[in-house]
């Protein structure tokens, strides 16, 4: 378009360098997790950006859309990745392109593209995966399990079933299933499997790619800190009430998919709401129903449902929390 | 020094590259006198001003060619002596591109003032000097143009004013009139200040500047060393900072929604450059007649020009070493709010605050403009606290009821949304086009109500036409139905008077 009307300078943010910042921040955290879980996760993250680039590619080209500027705005990167990256990475290959295919297809382009999604793509990806094969999305790889670089290709591609003892809990899901079993969560917490250090330093490993979009102004403090927050506060409280019964504040905030949820997936533009009080509300809603599922529902891990059911409130929240115009009452 | 002084920030604002040393690099320069001097009559918000001299007219400098044609409306005078030599519709700078009424002169060269007399305005009374300011010219010239005049009555309507803002933010980035202004004339706008303060019989003057003008704030600091009642307060360079009401919050921290006035929260503000027109006019009796232009961008030597109006911009273009890249594009006003110039074949008016060469990435093909994502960049940028992504969704799906009801006419069309927009979306141009279509609709409607009024009228009329023809044709027919009747009966009378005289003559006869 040529320029006809004012303004005729313009800033240099740009969608794709915006993506590109967000993807930069998800290294730290893959970094780590390769290091203590080999090369598993990076595989699926290389095959869930192909199938998303050439998803996006042909849906552009049956949508007739300029495909070189969408490809090149890196929002289906993103989605793959965080798609990736929720997934457990002794998955086979096939869950990965089923879920990355679901997401970049019906999630974003049934919808309307780039934009005009009102579910967040990778959540309902993973939330498809998790209902469709919970036998699959609930394994997560053992760190003590010795995994080279054979392994991982060879359960990249067939799945898990030769190898015996790669799986195991996640502290989440283990101390649920504990807990079913009417214990006290105290002697339950100081078990090994309830105290996977190696995940907490992933989910560390987000935290600073988080703080990295914080102070590149890529997101704005709302939703991390209220998210965290929330989430601080009612397990804290919880803990209070019946320490017998509730994990205290610190084994929510460093498992399962907290930081990687409060830095990277919650903070989706397009799914999300625009007003800073509506942020709030919105992360506040998320933390709450995390909790929720977590401790009462009947899923160890909460996030997905959280966001997907916060995005449906979010004309709702947009509505209700229009700030104040200059000068006016 | 201290780098700020307290200031209540507004939202957002930008902080764009300023570009202003391009033009400060060298002193204000004056040219010789042009040719020919073509004076538009509407260099200002309101009527066309109405023409007082006609085609072959001898006037001086300074002398009214054209009056305000009301309140709303600003005089014209000569800028030079000379001879009229034309009134007609000549290309004016304005982003229309329409022709509109101009008065050429042509210079005799001797540039002779008419006799100048300075406004004893302590005898008179600010009534008065308002009524001799309609009759100045002078009109805003931060490069709104809104009459000085009216602005002045609008206060005294509001009651007693207690502060003086002097604008001296200039924001937007390139423009550097005021800058030097300020630089090169110290001692005289610190007078004007001192003037106006004292007409306007404010409490305080507040000198408000952004903190890149260095040079400017050192002389105002030394000038006001001695002055209690005038400060100079820095804020810090975002614009759009020199917005009348972001200023005043910046420096008073009182919120002025739209539709209401400063005035009415006893703060009059004007800009450095209308401070000394009204110096000039009040001091020394000269009316507004040139300004101090930004002549700057992609030119070969950028600088500040003092240029009488009606100079043809073209000979300032050329002055200034013509465009280096050559594309023949040229921006009226600043980067964010200014417009694309029809062509340069216009004269120097009052609202011509800065002129600038387009550089190439000014035209050139913007980056792809892709869906908005929602980030809320926008949201954060924006200084009237408005929600721009949601605005821009009602506008392009012509929700126009929606973008009224989240204040799209509070909008200041400052540009800051789409200068940070990371999907490039054109946001403004989305805004102005909802308010054009929301101003047509209701025009229209009007202009429907109107009509139908009109025609309901028209209705009634021929309905009341029609009864009234009827009565008189019943009446009429009334009437003469019985004088056709006494008529026949006459006829038939005189028939048979007729008749028995004649058989009383024969029966004369037979006798």
């Amino acid at each position: 378009m040529i320029n006809l009307q004012s303004p005729f300078v313009q800033g240099s943010t740009s969608v794709s360098n915006i993506m590109f910042i967000v993807m930069l921040a998800l290294i730290p955290g893959l970094i780590i997790y390769m290091y203590f879980f080999g090369i598993g996760i990076l595989l699926n993250i290389i095959l869930a950006s192909i199938t998303a680039i050439i998803a996006e590619y042909f849906i552009l080209k049956i949508r007739k859309i300029p495909t070189k500027v969408f490809l090149t705005d890196n929002t289906a990167l993103v989605t793959a990745w965080l798609l990736a990256l929720s997934i457990p990475s002794i998955a086979p290959w096939w869950i990965t392109v089923i879920g990355t295919l679901f997401a970049i297809i019906i999630a974003k382009h049934f919808y309307g593209g780039i934009g005009s999604n009102i579910f967040n793509p990778a959540m309902i990806g993973y939330a498809i995966l998790l209902i469709s094969f919970p036998a699959i999305m609930t394994k997560w790889q053992n760190p003590s399990y010795l995994y080279d670089a054979n392994i991982a290709f060879s359960v990249f591609m067939h799945g898990i079933d030769n190898y015996d003892g790669i799986a195991s809990a996640t502290p989440l899901d283990y101390v649920k299933t504990e807990l079913l079993q009417n214990k006290n969560i105290l002697p339950i917490l100081n078990e090994p499997l309830a105290r996977l250090t190696q995940m907490q330093w992933v989910g560390f490993g987000f935290l600073l790619g988080g703080i990295f979009l914080l102070f590149t102004k890529i997101i704005t403090w709302h939703l991390p800190v209220i998210y965290l927050l929330t989430l601080f506060t009612i397990s804290s409280l919880f803990h209070l009430i019946d320490p017998s019964q509730f994990a205290p504040f610190q084994f929510h905030l460093l498992n399962g998919g907290t930081m990687l949820a409060a830095f990277f997936i919650i903070t989706d533009p397009v799914s999300g709401p625009t007003t800073p009080k509506g942020k709030i509300f919105f992360a506040f809603l998320i933390a709450l129903l995390v909790y929720l599922i977590r401790v009462f529902g009947g899923y160890p891990e909460g996030i997905a449902f959280a966001v997907i059911f916060a995005n449906i409130c979010v004309p709702l929240i947009d509505n209700l929390t229009q700030p104040k115009v200059f000068g006016h009452d | 020094m201290k780098l700020f002084d307290k200031v209540f920030k507004f939202n957002g604002g930008i902080r764009a590259e300023t570009k202003k040393n391009i033009s400060t690099a060298q002193p204000i320069r004056k040219i010789p006198l042009p040719k020919k001097i073509v004076l538009p009559l509407r260099q200002h918000i309101g009527k066309l001003a109405k023409l007082k001299v006609d085609i072959g007219d001898e006037v001086l400098k300074g002398q009214l060619i054209a009056e305000a044609d009301g309140n709303v409306s600003a005089a014209i005078h000569a800028s030079t002596s000379g001879k009229i030599t034309a009134i007609e519709k000549r290309l004016i700078p304005h982003p229309s591109g329409l022709p509109d009424f101009c008065i050429e002169i042509s210079p005799d060269g001797k540039d002779q003032w008419i006799e100048k007399k300075a406004i004893p305005w302590k005898k008179i009374g600010l009534d008065k000097v308002n009524e001799l300011l309609l009759e100045s010219g002078i009109v805003g010239l931060g490069g709104a143009a809104f009459p000085t005049h009216l602005k002045l009555n609008n206060s005294k309507k509001a009651g007693a004013l207690n502060t003086l803002i002097v604008n001296a933010a200039e924001c937007e980035p390139y423009i550097t009139c005021d800058d030097m202004l300020m630089r090169e004339k110290t001692h005289e706008l610190i007078q004007g200040i001192k003037l106006v303060h004292e007409i306007l019989n404010v409490k305080e003057s507040v000198i408000g500047i952004e903190d890149n003008k260095t040079d400017a704030i050192n002389f105002i600091q030394h000038a006001i060393k001695k002055e209690k009642n005038i400060s100079l307060q820095i804020v810090p360079t975002i614009y759009p900072s020199g917005d009348a009401k972001r200023l005043i919050y910046l420096l008073k921290g009182i919120k002025i929604p739209k539709g209401r006035r400063s005035s009415d929260y006893g703060i009059q503000m004007f800009n450095v450059a209308t401070i000394l027109a009204i110096y000039r006019f009040i001091e020394f009796g000269e009316p507004s007649i040139s300004r101090i232009v930004t002549i700057t961008g992609n030119l070969k030597s950028p600088r500040n020009y003092e240029l009488l109006f009606g100079t043809p911009l073209k000979e300032i273009i050329d002055d200034a070493g013509g465009q280096i890249i050559k594309n023949d594009t040229f921006i009226m006003g600043g980067p964010m709010m200014g417009f694309k110039l029809p062509s340069i074949d216009v004269p120097v008016t009052k609202a011509m605050n800065c002129i600038i060469s387009s550089e190439p990435a000014m035209i050139e093909e913007k980056k792809p403009v892709l869906p908005c994502i929602r980030c809320a960049r926008c949201a954060e940028a924006c200084p009237v606290e408005l929600q721009p992504q949601e605005l821009f969704w009602f506008s392009k799906s012509k929700q126009l009821e929606k973008a009224e009801e989240y204040n799209l006419f509070d909008c200041i069309e400052c540009g800051c949304c789409s200068y940070v927009c990371p999907s490039n979306i054109p946001l403004v141009q989305y805004y102005r086009f909802a308010k054009s279509e929301i101003i047509e609709e209701r025009h229209e409607y009007e202009q429907a109500n109107i009509a139908r009024e009109r025609n309901e009228f028209r209705l009634q009329r021929l309905e009341r036409e029609k009864l009234e023809r009827a009565e008189r044709n019943a009446l009429r027919r009334a009437q003469s139905s019985s004088e056709e009747k006494t008529k026949l009966i006459d006829e038939k009378r005189k028939a048979i008077a007729d008749a028995m005289q004649r058989i009383e003559k024969e029966d004369d006869k037979n006798d």
